[in-house]
């Protein structure tokens, strides 16, 4: 076993793990954040994308052990005090781009990703960043058009100076 | 159409901000004070004896709780036919053939003992070949049937057939004439969210279950059986759904894992969890049937049909789910899909040592509206006529009563055709872009729009339960799974009661709390919940409104005083409250029980709230207002013999349209544009149904162009993401010109048809003809890979003989 200092969502954790634990598991586990989805193990669906240092991994091939001392965010940490959503989540709640849910976690973080980035993303740009994210409900028009009114969220509240 | 407030709006799902806050609890984020991992052992074989299992090994690791075989447990049989066994005793008829299972402190223990057992099999013969498992020398995969009685043939005794007209006359009739086969292949589900339930027993031998079910009730009564086998008699099951990442047809049957989480979880006197892995899902639970098909059908000159015939092959693999009722769901289209007189379908379901089957969204219709509409395009060559035009000459309409007898109350399908042609631009575009390798092509589909009796009851309940606060909690048997039902149900409580949408809360499904339900199948969700909340309110409004005759009247009195208080030398307009209420003028809408005819003074309305409170603190005259009402949509179940049965209260049409570009190097086909239309009734909410449309559409494309389950002697080739592709959000990167043609089913509740599953029907075939369009192949075959364009193209260049 091995003890690690992970910071996830801005707060520090200490955890004692198998060496080759997966940031998954930790984050279900002994992290109580259940939000991050596994739906193949295998980093082929997304489910479980997280953000380490700001850049989206699956968080079912990423040793916890190698994310000591980075910024970890999972879609939980988008969640302001008191239950309020952050643009990207009130995007998909108002735009449809949610429907079992299952892959949204994963979907809202790498959304999330892309707008840190690329704050005004065409459809493609999107579509790009979603390849690794896979859907079976929605057939993927309305998670984009969430997207991109996220990211038309996130600039009017750039503009108007409000938390984005 | 009648005037709604909150039908037709897009108003928030109320599941939404739960899943994308990462807080909706699934079956994997589930968990139970004791809880114990279980694991299935799976056969390595299709066919085999089992001759010796050595279980002590995997009994003497640390952490195992329980190991059992079917040999010491009792015999739990399952299935549409109760031909499976939980466990096997014997003999395997299939790979995935349950063998053994463990439960462990975790489920790293539980894999590692699962690796530790041993068996060994005398391999025996097997046959994984449809037509070859009807050969009388074919190995049968079951000797004798569920009772015991032996069997000598691999067909099942599940038959559904159609006779109509007189074919001969109709084949006489026709000028023109189409023949061929076809097939569709295995589809996994492939639900985000994979497979698993959680098993607990009380102490007095009660289960309650966890399950990824789309049927809670009908599970309820598997399980209860299962409780019987297992010497519980007379106790009770409880079937509680979690979240569903998903299900498409997955959750229409109960499955061996949750019976053997109940053997577990009685062995160990523990709660016992199983999830299946990606691998395991992909290789273990049952995916979509396949099938073959040979069809015949005619046309007069004037492109009018003249009849159709249709034999049907279908695999189910070595155990029977309910997607062997398949052929009930494959008459529709078979006989009522266009106007065609003169009908002949059969279908025969066969055992063979495959995976066993079961149902996926569209159930039967999609392998059937394949053939159809394909050699539908060859009689419009044949006769001259523009493919489209053809479709329109026999297109469906009001009033029609079909072969199958089914009465089409509404049917806005030229409609549809309409707006497919319009924006397909097709007059300009079909047939003229073949130099630029460009096509376009449509297809058109007719399913349960009234939700489909393939069982005694079709029915579904309602409870609503008002609160002292005018919160209304509703309780229905059906299942959220991502389709927008809880949204759907809200929007039509809020609407039929006259409440605003927040005050609605839905109720997990459970079947403790809910009226039972046949299960949410058949696109019938929202059509019958919604129906039913219709008529719980209408009731809920009947007490409140007898309430309101009694306490609206000296509640308003408070009212006015207060008011005078506040507004002195307030002077009430002349308006006689009391003969109001005498009269029964109530209205209730948004929270607000008023007067009709009424002046609007502001203290002459009543909140819901006080209402209920008004009438629950009145001494011993105190009520409650619970209503429930029971909704029995008026169809019939069809005799399956006859193949002849109004089986849905409605119908829903649509069409869908293609333009594509083909490579002709590699075979890769290039989505440019896509058109769905479809006769929905009435729109519920936008934004669900344009998701269910859209869905449907994508799982449509994987269908039509590469999904496929490969396997070999039954076992699965393809168990990952990687190796069986599903669309990703970068190949649908192409326009889509959704469109609803209201029709007001009077059926349907405010009008509105089922439509969860049409947006996967057609649109298989739709591509397939705008391919054909785009550079003249023809792939009878699902799925139209690109090896199988590249080669259809090699022969069109090099034809035989040359």
């Amino acid at each position: 076993m091995i003890d690690l200092e992970l910071t996830v969502n801005g707060e520090l954790a200490r955890v004692r793990v198998e060496p080759g634990a997966r940031l998954l598991d930790v984050l279900r586990g002994p992290l109580g954040l259940p939000g991050t989805k596994e739906g193949c193990g295998n980093g082929e669906c997304g489910a479980c994308t997280v953000l380490v240092a700001g850049r989206p991994v699956c968080a079912c091939l990423t040793p916890a052990a190698e994310v000591e001392g980075l910024e970890v965010l999972t879609v939980e940490g988008l969640v302001g005090p008191g239950g309020d959503l952050s643009a990207v989540q009130r995007a998909f709640v108002e735009g449809g781009g949610v429907q079992c849910g299952f892959c949204t976690p994963g979907m809202v973080m790498s959304v999330h990703a892309l707008l840190e980035r690329n704050p005004d993303p065409t459809p493609e740009d999107v579509r790009e960043a979603l390849t690794g994210n896979l859907c079976r409900c929605t057939g993927y028009a309305q998670i984009v058009e969430s997207a991109l009114l996220a990211a038309r969220k996130r600039r009017e509240a750039r503009e108007g100076g409000d938390r984005a | 159409m009648r005037d709604t407030t909150w039908i037709g709006r897009d108003l928030p799902r109320p599941d939404a901000a739960d899943k994308v806050a990462g807080r909706a609890a699934y079956i994997h984020d589930l968990s139970r004070p004791g809880m114990l991992w279980g694991k299935v052992k799976f056969s390595e074989h299709a066919s085999a004896r089992i001759v010796h299992i050595d279980t002590s090994r995997a009994r003497r690791l640390p952490g195992v709780r329980a190991v059992i075989t079917g040999d010491d447990t009792p015999e739990i049989r399952i299935g549409f036919l109760r031909d499976n066994v939980a466990l096997k005793r014997g003999r395997v008829r299939q790979q995935r053939d349950e063998i053994a299972a463990v439960a462990a402190i975790d489920p790293d223990v539980a894999a590692e003992a699962i690796e530790l057992i041993r068996v060994e099999y005398e391999p025996l013969p097997a046959v994984f070949d449809p037509e070859q498992a009807l050969h009388p020398d074919a190995p049968l995969v079951h000797d004798r049937d569920a009772s015991g009685r032996p069997v000598t043939s691999n067909l099942l005794p599940v038959s559904v057939r159609h006779v109509s007209g007189d074919l001969a006359a109709g084949e006489r009739a026709a000028r023109y004439v189409a023949e061929g086969e076809f097939s569709t292949p295995l589809i996994q589900q492939s639900c985000l969210g994979t497979a698993g339930c959680i098993a607990e027993f009380d102490l007095r031998g009660n289960l309650t279950l966890w399950a990824k079910t789309q049927i809670p009730f009908l599970a309820q009564r598997d399980f209860v059986k299962a409780l019987e086998a297992m010497g519980l008699e007379g106790r009770n099951a409880r079937v509680i759904v979690p979240a569903l990442g998903g299900a498409f047809g997955t959750g229409l049957d109960t499955h061996c894992y949750e019976y053997i989480a109940m053997l577990l979880a009685h062995r160990t006197g523990r709660p016992v969890k199983m999830l299946y892995t990606r691998e395991e899902e992909f290789a273990f639970l049952s995916p979509r049937q396949s099938a073959r098909t040979r069809i015949v059908q005619g046309c007069d000159a004037e492109g009018r049909l003249t009849f159709r015939r249709i034999d049907v092959l279908q695999d189910n693999g070595a155990y029977t789910s309910w997607g062997a009722t398949y052929p009930t769901v494959m008459l529709i289209p078979a006989t009522s899909l266009y106007k065609v007189a003169n009908v002949w379908f059969d279908a025969r379901i066969v055992y063979t040592n495959n995976t066993y089957a079961q149902a996926m969204r569209g159930y039967g219709n999609p392998e059937v509206t394949w053939p159809i509409e394909r050699t539908l395009d060859d009689l419009a060559r044949q006769a001259g006529i523009d493919p489209l035009e053809l479709r329109l000459r026999n297109v469906n309409e009001p009033g029609e009563t079909t072969p199958m007898g089914l009465e089409v109350t509404t049917c806005g399908l030229r409609e549809c055709f309409d707006f497919a042609r319009e924006k397909l631009d097709w007059a300009k575009k079909r047939g003229q872009q073949r130099g630029a390798r460009r096509g376009v092509g449509v297809a058109a589909l007719v399913h349960v729009g009234g939700s489909g009796r393939i069982y005694r009851s079709d029915g579904g309940g309602v409870i609503l339960k008002l609160d002292d606060f005018g919160n209304v909690n509703v309780s229905y048997g059906g299942v959220e799974m991502g389709q927008g039902l809880h949204a759907a149900l809200t929007s039509a409580v809020a609407e039929a009661l006259g409440v605003t949408p927040e005050r609605v809360h839905v109720n997990p499904t459970d079947t403790a709390t809910c009226p039972w339900d046949v299960g949410t199948h058949a696109s019938r969700g929202a059509f019958i919940a919604c129906n039913a909340a219709i008529r719980a309110a209408a009731k809920a409004r009947t007490k409140l409104f007898a309430l309101a005759a009694e306490l609206f009247a000296p509640e308003v009195a408070r009212n006015l005083e207060a008011h005078q208080r506040r507004n002195p030398g307030y002077e009430p307009p002349n308006f006689d409250v009391g003969a109001a209420c005498a009269a029964g003028r109530f209205q209730l809408a948004s929270g607000v029980v008023t007067l009709e005819g009424a002046p609007a003074e502001p203290w002459l309305r009543l909140e819901l709230a006080r209402l209920l409170r008004a009438g629950h603190f009145r001494g011993v005259a105190g009520q409650m207002i619970v209503e429930e009402a029971f909704y029995e949509p008026p169809s019939t179940l069809p005799d399956w013999s006859e193949g002849v049965g109004n089986m849905s209260a409605c119908y829903a049409y649509g069409v869908q349209g293609f333009e594509v570009e083909v490579d002709d190097e590699t075979g890769e086909v290039t989505i440019l544009h896509a058109v769905s239309a479809h006769d929905v009734g009435r729109v519920l909410h936008p934004q669900a149904l344009r998701g269910q449309v859209q869905g449907g559409l994508a799982q449509g494309i994987g269908y039509a162009l590469y999904e496929e389950v490969r396997t070999h002697e039954g076992r699965v080739l393809n168990p990952s993401f990687t190796d069986y592709k599903i669309p990703t959000a970068h190949e649908l990167a192409f326009p889509v010109d959704v469109h609803f043609v209201e029709t007001d089913d009077p059926a349907g509740p405010f009008g509105a048809k089922g439509v969860g599953e049409p947006g996967l029907v057609p649109t298989a075939p739709a591509l397939a003809s705008a391919i054909e369009d785009a550079v003249g192949v023809r792939i009878a075959d699902l799925p139209m890979t690109q090896e199988k364009i590249v080669r259809a193209l090699r022969e069109q260049r090099a034809p035989r003989g040359s």
